[in-house]
């Protein structure tokens, strides 16, 4: 077996423990350990996506008991790109984090390593109550991150995000019950095989179940209308932890992948394609609704939460539409408005220490410090996110508008992808002119702003630059990716061991 | 036993369904709670009901299916857990918005 597919999770959880212990220690050394393991996450999960570039999945039995009776870890493709993603994400959220935000508390370090620890495993897991736990490994950090600091409107998102997700979590375990109770396995590729071959009186418990468990998963991919939790809590939470939050819904969005493509996939026989009348409408209206929460926002940070919930849309759509090209589009798409998004969140945080006393608030303010330097960098995240071109958005919704093309839902991703980039690019134009060029005379800046501050922020953006400058192989490594989701028996096979005959 | 059994889960559901609805967080509380008993015998269940019969492999015995009484440990420990925390939230929401309403204002 081979032991690097447990690495991304084994790191974060000792890195937390250790912290846990560190407490006492001072700052500079729980940042210092915090951060190295950050960094040695990212070599790791380099080293994973080499290892699965090739093609092949690599399965890791927990306890070497053999897969459907033990828990396995599964890394092919998708899985490795999406723990690189998290990798990436952390690495320039954690830069941004020791320049104040840790400094509340104690355990800001270990709630972020645990979080680290449940988004990996989510990530990684193959077997669906496997999944559960690390869904509640995620949240409970999770929680505590966003409580971070304190404050009224905080505990009051806070109480709304963790109430919706304890609901979710039930429901989770309503859908992994029935699914047990029919099936007799929780392996998700002993399912997908069981599943092809369910009988007639047990149809209905299977449909309701796999409906539950979207529902679940769109709560936390943020799909309308179970999308109303997000701004809240990503509006009103501290800016480290938003941008971190920007894999979340992903995490959400990549369960619908997964059980849309494994579970539910062509080769399901009675089930197969169950999601797939409410992937595309309900992924399209949250487009619509995250646009309008766009528009409507007062603040900039609130802003960035609803271009999350226009992101979340957006990447869904792309799965809605089906197929490995749109696929193949739709993680592209996925790995650019991550990156892109949890930027906004920062230079939000930025902007709104430096505006002084009207924070990222969109009305006339002071002038801001270094201003120049601060447009440049809002331009550049802006084009970005919105879909402008020469940068990755702009790839990404392209790919996507190209990949629908000739489908059934063609007119209608078109109208509603088309329409409201013009609408986030106005909206976002305006924010731009309120709060850089919208001055009111002798009022009182804020904080100067230290160039450092904005290294994470660019840091980010040059990673969406870099998206667009290597648009071409990241794009081919996404359509390996989908196809070997499309071809779930390679997947099946490799799990089971079927096909394989050995441990790979 | 099974129809009361379901029976017994449906109303737990209900009436956690029902008050996780309701407008202050206690009754909220108590409806995550009430929802996670009734997740909980659901899970329990799914191995079949049966009397009687040990939960280990024997030659030529029936035996009752293990798995589901180990989710429903760790799926106690996690909904046990996650409800400490909601109440210290609730009640830190209640110290820092003033109220114990859920949106943290009375009666807008």
């Amino acid at each position: 077996m081979n032991h690097l597919v447990i690495a991304p999770l084994l790191l974060p959880l000792l890195a937390g423990t250790t912290l846990l212990l560190l407490r006492g220690s001072a700052t500079p050394v729980r940042q210092a350990v915090s951060m190295l393991a950050t960094m040695a996450l990212v070599v790791i999960a380099v080293l994973l996506l080499l290892k699965v570039a090739d093609g092949s999945v690599l399965v890791y039995r927990l306890g070497d008991w053999p897969a459907p009776f033990g828990i396995v870890l599964v890394a092919d493709r998708l899985s490795a790109m999406m723990v690189l993603l998290t990798a990436l994400l952390s690495a320039s959220v954690i830069l941004y984090a020791l320049r104040g935000a840790d400094h509340d508390g104690r355990f800001f370090h270990v709630l972020f390593q645990m979080q680290l620890f449940g988004i990996n495993g989510a990530f990684l897991t193959g077997d669906l109550f496997n999944l559960f736990v690390f869904f509640e490994v995620l949240l409970i950090a999770s929680y505590g991150l966003l409580l971070y600091g304190g404050g009224a409107d905080r505990t009051r998102a806070g109480l709304h995000y963790v109430v919706l997700n304890l609901v979710g979590s039930t429901l989770f375990l309503f859908a992994v019950g029935a699914l047990y109770g029919v099936l007799g396995t929780l392996n998700m590729a002993d399912i997908a095989q069981r599943l092809a071959t369910v009988s007639e009186e047990d149809l209905g418990v299977v449909r309701a179940a796999g409906l539950l468990l979207f529902a679940v998963f769109a709560l936390k991919g943020a799909l309308a209308p179970l999308h109303l939790w997000l701004p809240g809590a990503y509006g009103h939470t501290s800016a480290a932890v938003a941008a971190m939050f920007a894999i979340m819904t992903k995490v959400g969005a990549y369960a619908i992948l997964r059980a849309h493509s494994l579970m539910f996939g062509p080769d399901s026989g009675p089930v197969a394609g169950l999601l797939d009348p409410w992937l595309l409408p309900l992924a399209l209206i949250t487009v619509v609704a995250g646009t309008i929460g766009v528009m409507a926002s007062k603040r900039l940070s609130q802003q960035a939460a609803y271009l999350v919930v226009v992101s979340a849309g957006t990447l869904l759509a792309a799965v809605g539409v089906g197929g490995a090209e749109a696929f193949a589009a739709g993680l592209y798409y996925l790995l650019h408005s991550t990156l892109a998004a949890a930027a906004v969140f920062l230079l939000a945080d930025v902007i709104s220490k430096a505006r002084g006393y009207a924070l990222d608030k969109l009305v006339p303010g002071p002038e801001l410090p270094r201003g120049q330097l601060l447009a440049g960098v809002f331009l550049i995240i802006v084009l970005a996110i919105s879909g402008m071109p020469p940068l990755s958005g702009f790839v990404g919704k392209w790919l996507i508008l190209q990949a629908s093309i000739g489908e059934a839902g063609m007119p209608w991703v078109f109208a509603v992808l088309l329409v409201t980039s013009l609408l986030v690019i106005m909206t976002l134009a305006r924010s731009g002119t309120m709060l850089f060029f919208k001055i009111e005379e002798g009022a009182a800046a804020g904080n100067p702003v230290r160039t450092l501050d904005l290294g994470a922020p660019l840091a980010l953006a040059l990673i969406g630059v870099g998206l667009v400058v290597y648009a071409g192989p990241v794009y081919e490594f996404g359509q390996a990716a989908a196809e070997q989701l499309l071809q779930s028996e390679a997947y099946i096979g490799a799990v089971l061991q079927v096909a394989t005959g050995g441990s790979q | 036993m099974e129809a009361l059994i379901a029976i017994v889960i449906g109303v737990l559901t209900a009436c956690g369904v029902y008050l996780s609805l309701r407008g202050r967080t206690f009754p909220v509380v108590l409806g995550l709670t009430l929802m996670s008993y009734a997740v909980n015998l659901f899970l329990f269940v799914m191995g079949r009901l049966m009397i009687g019969t040990p939960p280990v492999i024997q030659e030529n015995a029936a035996y009752a299916d293990p798995l589901p009484q180990a989710l429903v440990l760790t799926a106690i420990v996690i909904s046990f857990g996650m409800t400490a925390f909601v109440v210290i939230l609730a009640l830190r929401a209640r110290a820092e918005l003033g109220n114990d309403h859920v949106d943290g204002k009375e009666n807008p």
